[in-house]
């Protein structure tokens, strides 16, 4: 803007370009309004200098770079008025400079709205608007700009997926568990397969444990793209989007190949995993490996050092670790922070002791540092894969214990306990004996915990996701608060909730 | 889960709550499980918390159908500091389903509470919203008791509207 204060006074000729040809013929304009068009073209030119000219509405269709008839024949007098105009607008801008440079934004995001008049006014968002990454609807209170509170309202995704759960056998269970937080499929498997693998007792095998791992962190990568991807295009950077979205494709293709399926791909079992990787899938996937963190150089290259990026992330949306902990945050958002709490390491589960791999964690807990930790962590993901896939081991990759998995196919031809295993299997499911299991894992967006129930039959008589999202949108309101509602966006957004989730 | 000599300490810190404060305990697996009266879950997890185990993790409901007490409500602690986890169970019965809420003191179980009351019907006594969460607030029973049906849920389409609705008064 500072620039275009000093070209105010008078046509000043910019760059030869076609836009400072018409403010010469427009400074001589017979109307005020003309005049004002051109101010309006003069500041949107700082911009998109080549588009702006014929672009604006009220101009007449005079102003193109020919010579324009009507401002030739202008007369002195009105360039008089003008130029008083012109006065009235320098003070009025000046006015407006002074005061606005008064206002503190950083301590008295209050006092600026309450100067004048104290004046509440509520809001609904939702619950469709794209910045709010789902059907979530949020009842904000505002003060002017200033998010004074902010309920969020679920349940418009809701579809009883716990209940559908209780009426299938265990093993059926697994699609429809997987599809609670849509981004996050390989972690809803892996945490009721825990569940269910914790009452019978089960012990997995190395080799499925280790594809375990590699499948989930490769889903924690692509869950981590699409919260970089759509989280900076709430901040106005769309470029990021399909560079993420690129990469996610990658990761997609390798679980189509692994299991048939880019979403929902049932691959977890109980006792294992549904089957060993196919050939030529670990190259894939050290093409990947090799390709991925020159990629994040690259998506950090973009925002890391991004002037506008850096100003809507930082310091905005800052929550201390006490209150997160209160509200049971846990995950990236709780690890910005300062917390370098994650299950991975505190309660290792399917192997993820034998990996090497850190923890990143945050100092402030701005939405800044939930930027840097997320993607601080795709690196150690990648480092974890690359591990798992050198040191993968062989052998088996589903239990042996014929009452829980499936006996290989051509047993079937020769083998009539075989047969009959997989009928009662097929029709009628495992029993599990009587008991509760709560297994919880680090899902991208936190503790992924599911609570499994048996009653001793072959369905299970509860399941209940603990899931992250849920938890953590409660702390919203305490991070929105005082805030602009831009910012407030920004800090949804940080906060990656997933409606599939939240509403199961 | 804490082991054998930890985890009596603990029921015996819970227990001097009062008398028959613990109900049963349960220590099997990879998993440990006071189970206490419904009156005393607030103070037995305040006492828990002084021992460490200063994180509520997960609030869940369930139906022990055709058992009674029917209801159970189980809050999973988890410990930073000894990276454990400790469960604690209380038992209602269909005729008073009601739980002193533990939201004053642990925010977290807000949401959960909530959930448990529009899944089960359990009513969290001293919760400062109690209303469903998930389900429409217009929304007829509670359905992830084992009791209720699953597809009873009726659908009105406007066509089959035998008469005059009248919803916009």
């Amino acid at each position: 803007m500072s620039s275009d204060d000093d070209k105010r006074d008078g046509p000043v000729p910019e760059d030869g370009s076609a836009a400072s040809a018409d403010r010469e013929h427009d400074s001589d304009a017979s109307t005020t309004e003309r005049e004002r068009g051109a101010r309006v073209a003069d500041e949107t030119s700082a911009t998109t200098p080549s588009a702006s000219t014929p672009g604006q509405p009220d101009e007449g269709g005079g102003r193109s770079t020919s010579a324009d008839p009507e401002g030739a024949s202008t007369g002195a007098p009105t360039a008089t008025a003008l130029k008083e105009r012109e006065e009235d607008w320098e003070t009025i801008a000046k006015r407006y400079r002074a005061d606005e440079a008064t206002i503190d934004f950083s301590s008295q995001l209050g006092a600026v709205a309450t100067q004048d008049e104290t004046e509440l006014l509520t809001i609904n968002m939702g619950p469709h608007h794209p910045a709010t990454h789902g059907v979530l609807r949020l009842l904000t209170t505002l003060e002017g700009e200033v998010i004074r509170d902010v309920k969020p309202i679920i349940g418009y995704l809701h579809t009883g997926i716990e209940k559908t759960a209780e009426d299938k056998a265990y093993w059926k269970a697994i699609p429809v568990v997987e599809r609670m937080d849509y981004l996050a499929y390989y972690f809803n498997a892996m945490a009721y397969c825990g569940a269910v693998e914790d009452l019978l007792g089960v012990e997995v095998p190395k080799r499925a444990q280790y594809l375990r791992v590699i499948h989930l962190e490769l889903n924690r990568i692509m869950s981590h793209l699409v919260w970089l991807g759509t989280t900076m295009l709430d901040l106005g950077a769309i470029s990021i989007l399909w560079y993420a979205f690129r990469e996610r494709e990658t990761v997609l293709d390798l679980f189509e190949y692994s299991s048939g399926q880019r979403m929902h791909t049932r691959y977890f079992q109980i006792g294992g995993v549904a089957d060993d990787i196919p050939a030529g899938w670990a190259d894939k996937l050290q093409r990947f490996l090799d390709e991925m963190p020159t990629r994040l150089d690259q998506y950090e290259a973009m925002l890391s050092k991004n002037e506008i990026i850096l100003q809507r992330l930082k310091d905005v949306g800052v929550l201390d670790a006490e209150s997160l902990q209160a509200w049971g945050v846990s995950g990236p958002l709780l690890r910005a922070a300062g917390v370098p709490w994650d299950l991975r390491k505190a309660q290792p589960y399917s192997s993820y002791d034998d990996f090497d791999f850190k923890i990143p964690v945050g100092t402030v807990g701005d939405n800044y540092d939930r930027y840097a930790v997320r993607i601080a962590e795709m690196r150690e993901s990648v480092k974890i894969i690359q591990q798992a896939l050198d040191g993968l081991p062989e052998g088996p990759v589903i239990t042996g214990d014929r009452k829980v998995a499936l006996p290989p196919r051509h047993e079937l031809a020769t083998s009539m306990e075989a047969l009959i295993h997989h009928f009662k299997l097929v029709t009628e499911g495992m029993r599990v004996p009587e008991g509760e299991s709560y297994y919880p894992i680090e899902g991208p967006r936190g503790e992924l915990g599911c609570f499994v129930r048996s009653d001793g039959s072959s369905k299970p008589a509860r399941v209940h996701m603990r899931d992250p999202s849920f938890v953590n949108l409660q702390a919203f309101g305490d991070m929105a608060r005082g805030e602009y509602i831009a910012d407030m966006i920004a800090t949804l957004a940080c906060l990656d909730p997933l409606l599939g989730g939240i509403d199961r | 889960m804490p082991d054998l000599a930890a985890f009596e300490r603990l029921v015996g810190i819970v227990g001097a709550v009062g008398d028959d404060a613990v109900v049963t305990t349960h220590h099997r697996g990879r998993r440990a499980e006071i189970q206490v009266r419904p009156d005393v879950i607030g103070e037995t997890l305040e006492r828990l918390r002084s021992q460490g185990y200063t994180h509520l993790m997960s609030l869940h409901a369930l139906d022990y159908y055709p058992d009674e007490p029917r209801f159970g409500v189980l809050y999973e602690l988890l410990s930073y500091e000894h990276q454990d986890r400790v469960a604690v169970k209380v038992r209602v019965p269909l005729s008073a389903p009601r739980v002193p809420s533990v939201t004053p003191k642990w925010p977290t179980a807000s949401f959960q509470e909530r959930e448990a009351f529009d899944m089960f019907g359990i009513v969290f006594e001293g919760h400062p919203d109690m209303r469903r969460i998930l389900l429409p607030e217009d929304y007829l029973g509670h359905p992830q008791r084992r009791d209720f049906p699953i597809g009873g849920e009726p659908i009105l389409f406007t066509g089959n509207e035998q008469r005059n609705p009248g919803w916009w008064k």
